[in-house]
């Protein structure tokens, strides 16, 4: 018998098996009954399959070969003077096939599926990202793909419904409750129930019941596992800190994994408070109380009466009114710590990266590049720093643009304008030619107000 | 006068002596609101319910079609809790002798202390819990109180439902257990006459002295019928709430319907 490529037994945030995948006091399996037995079988084949060397292989070569990976570890150059010092070491999950970190784990469980038998996959979405990424995967392996989205969202995340009907996935758009990701979620759980015999769900983050969270992070480890080996090559020595941002907490989870173990290395999850905690935010470790949700047991924005409340953040990714367990986990026991980044900060941070560092970030990672300047001022000038470039942001171009940069519009109305005088002196010379009146990019008609035009 | 798990028992027990299923109704509380979801429970009880299950409305319920989702929806808009559920079942009590089981999700019953819920459970006069999303592996937070105070807990079997799983479940219930008939949320459709379902209620059967009762899908009279001759019970939940939503008078009736249904030939 061969040593397992990764054994769980030297996890020491793994408990015994028979505790059902909690992390201390947080994860289980909170699901109808009829969803045990499929639980229970994946908490069983798991395990075989990531010990098995054919399967890790085939993964890790599809890593390689399509998705793009090692994906680098950058140098910030010119960042660091604008937030207050350090050696800021960007882990470029951007540069990802489909630009997020989020195909690291698609890639995996759609090979566990197949690995299973199933024959089907389904999966939620919020932003579009994990939906885009799922689709992907399948088309890639070849397997029908049904994925379920919030109505609200499909409105917002228009192009990324156009993406996953591209890929060949179905779009199913969720109407009920608040219309977003947790109603996608239910949707997608609702379908699963009526489906799992042939059926996989691939839930994108390290949330829902055991053993998902477990299983998310290990396919996500790979962020982590590469940013350690780097680090040490590159300076010798691993960082001070390393940084990520949190909703569900796939990357931050994927990133942390490979440091956990290292008590030097101080351990920094970002979420997001949106408009400020007292107006609608998604600081789940800030505001959250424990509770059963999804599958797990673990902190939950709700009432005191037990039911969720809405989630809000700019970013569609961190929109989630819980956190995976084992996030809650290091919170608990001081492992990692939670800072707040409100949307008006990650807008700032999006423009400073791009600025400083020529990247342009998606809005969640944004949130952690938005936090750094207080962990350098709590580490000092010369710490050394690693931030989960977690996903870029040309998906978030639309809110940027309503929301960041007027100058940028004025200059898109005034063009529009000296366009439009030059046609009309043009018309005025030749005869009339009627047609576009406004600037169109991206197939979309821009005003100067930045809404869309009809 | 019984309460509790014995107020369930001697449910079945009649039921079965006058040889029939007994008929185990679903409505959720507060929905349309407090006032109309009395109004309806009553005529549903008047109609001939042997056991009322009271919806505790969660936000989130993954379990339920999309019937049960947007009742709950309504429930809560109209300013449904557990307190408030926990004051209905209390006025059903006063009106009604039927067992009550307490219908919900694990959130907002262990939210609002394993305690102190079975504690105003019992006072209230409601008999049992059922909770969707608490296996046997995470009951105990409730269950243990719950059966403290002489509550039944209502375990659930589905298709999906291996026999050791089975055990477990059997192993954890008391008042009834509630064997799921088909692979799907509440209100999905159902074919009564499956010969495979009929199977799986023997099996339950074989290994259960509890009182078994078979939900999901069930609608109409002749549906009860197919089923009253394999269960101790038949639970309708969907199709209550839909002709809930018609009024109490559609509602009383559509159970007097059903209730026609259970004889056993």
């Amino acid at each position: 018998m061969t040593a397992a490529p990764h054994s769980e037994d030297d996890n020491p945030l793994r408990g015994p098996p028979e505790l059902l995948g909690e992390f201390g006091e947080f994860g289980g399996r909170y699901v109808a009954e009829t969803l045990m037995p499929a639980v229970e079988e994946l908490a069983r084949e798991w395990p075989k399959a990531w010990a098995d060397y054919a399967f890790v292989d085939e993964y890790r070569a599809i890593l390689r070969d399509y998705v793009g990976r090692p994906t680098p570890l950058t140098e910030a150059r010119r960042l660091p003077a604008a937030i207050g010092g350090g050696r800021i070491f960007l882990k470029r999950e951007d540069l990802n096939h489909t630009g997020a970190h989020k195909i690291n784990n698609c890639i995996g469980q759609v090979l566990l599926a197949r690995r299973l038998g199933k024959t089907r996959i389904i999966a939620e979405t919020g932003a579009g990202q994990h939906g885009v990424a799922t689709a992907t995967a399948c088309a890639y392996f070849g397997m029908p793909c049904t994925v379920y989205m919030g109505a609200e969202d499909v409105s917002r995340q228009a192009l990324n419904v156009v993406r996953m009907r591209l890929l060949g996935a179905e779009v199913r758009p969720v109407t009920s409750g608040s219309a977003t990701l947790k109603d996608a979620i239910n949707a997608a759980l609702r379908d699963w129930v009526a489906s799992v015999a042939d059926t996989h769900y691939v839930i994108g983050s390290v949330m829902g019941p055991d053993p998902y969270p477990l299983m998310v992070r290990e396919l996500q480890r790979v962020i982590g596992d590469e940013a350690r080996a780097q680090i040490l090559d590159r300076i010798g020595r691993l960082p001070d800190a390393a940084v990520a941002c949190v909703g569900g907490g796939s990357n931050a989870m994927g990133l942390f994994a490979a440091f956990v173990p290292d008590k030097e290395v101080r351990l920094f999850g970002v979420e997001a408070t949106g408009e400020g905690l007292q107006g609608r935010h998604a600081a789940t470790m800030a505001k959250g109380r424990i509770g059963v949700f999804h599958g797990m047991r673990s902190l939950v924005l709700q009432t005191d009466d037990g039911q969720l409340l809405e989630a809000h953040s700019i970013s569609a990714g961190l929109d989630y009114p819980g956190i995976g367990p084992e996030h809650a986990h290091l919170h608990a026991t001081g492992r990692a710590r939670y800072l707040g980044i409100s949307d008006r900060e990650a807008l700032a941070a999006t423009e400073l990266l791009a600025r400083t560092e020529g990247i342009i970030p998606a809005l969640e990672t944004a949130h952690a590049i938005a936090a750094l300047p207080q962990v350098i001022a709590e580490l000092g000038p010369e710490a050394v720093v690693i931030v989960n470039v977690s996903g870029r942001g040309d998906k978030d171009m639309h809110t940027v643009m309503t929301h960041l940069d007027p100058a940028t519009l004025a200059l898109i109305a005034e063009a529009e304008r000296e366009r439009k005088a030059a046609r009309a002196a043009h018309h005025g010379a030749t005869g009339s030619h009627p047609g576009e009146e406004a600037l169109i990019v991206d197939g979309h008609e821009l005003r100067a107000d930045g809404k869309e035009g009809a | 006068m019984s309460a509790g798990v014995d107020r369930v028992a001697a449910a079945f027990t009649r039921a079965r002596e006058e040889n029939r299923a007994a008929l185990v109704g679903y409505l959720t509380g507060f929905d349309p609101d407090r006032a109309g979801s009395l109004e309806r429970i009553f005529a549903a009880c008047e109609g001939g319910l042997d056991v009322l299950e009271l919806g505790v409305p969660f936000s989130d319920p993954t379990a339920d079609g999309p019937t049960i989702q947007a009742a709950m929806t309504r429930a809560l808009a109209s300013g449904a809790s557990v307190a408030g559920a926990l004051a209905l079942a209390a006025e059903i009590r006063r009106r009604f002798e039927l067992p009550i089981v307490l219908f919900s999700y694990a959130n907002p019953l262990i939210s609002y202390g394993p305690e102190r819920l079975s504690r105003e459970t019992a006072e209230a006069g409601a008999d049992a819990l059922l909770v969707v999303d608490l296996p046997p592996e995470h009951a105990e937070v409730l269950r243990g109180p719950a059966s403290a105070r002489g509550l039944g807990w209502v375990g659930l079997v589905a298709p999906t439902t291996t026999p050791n799983r089975r055990a477990r479940v059997l192993g954890a219930s008391s008042g009834f257990v509630y064997a799921v008939s088909l692979t799907g949320v509440t209100g999905a459709p159902l074919n009564p006459g499956d010969p495979a379902l009929h199977a799986g209620l023997a099996t339950l059967r074989s290994a259960s002295s509890l009182p078994i009762v078979v939900g999901f899908g069930v609608r109409k009279a002749e549906d009860v019928r197919a089923l009253a001759g394999h269960a101790d019970g038949v639970v309708v939940g969907s199709a209550l709430v839909e002709a809930g939503q018609r009024g109490p008078a559609a509602l009383g009736e559509l159970v007097k319907t059903l209730r026609a249904g259970t004889l056993r030939a």
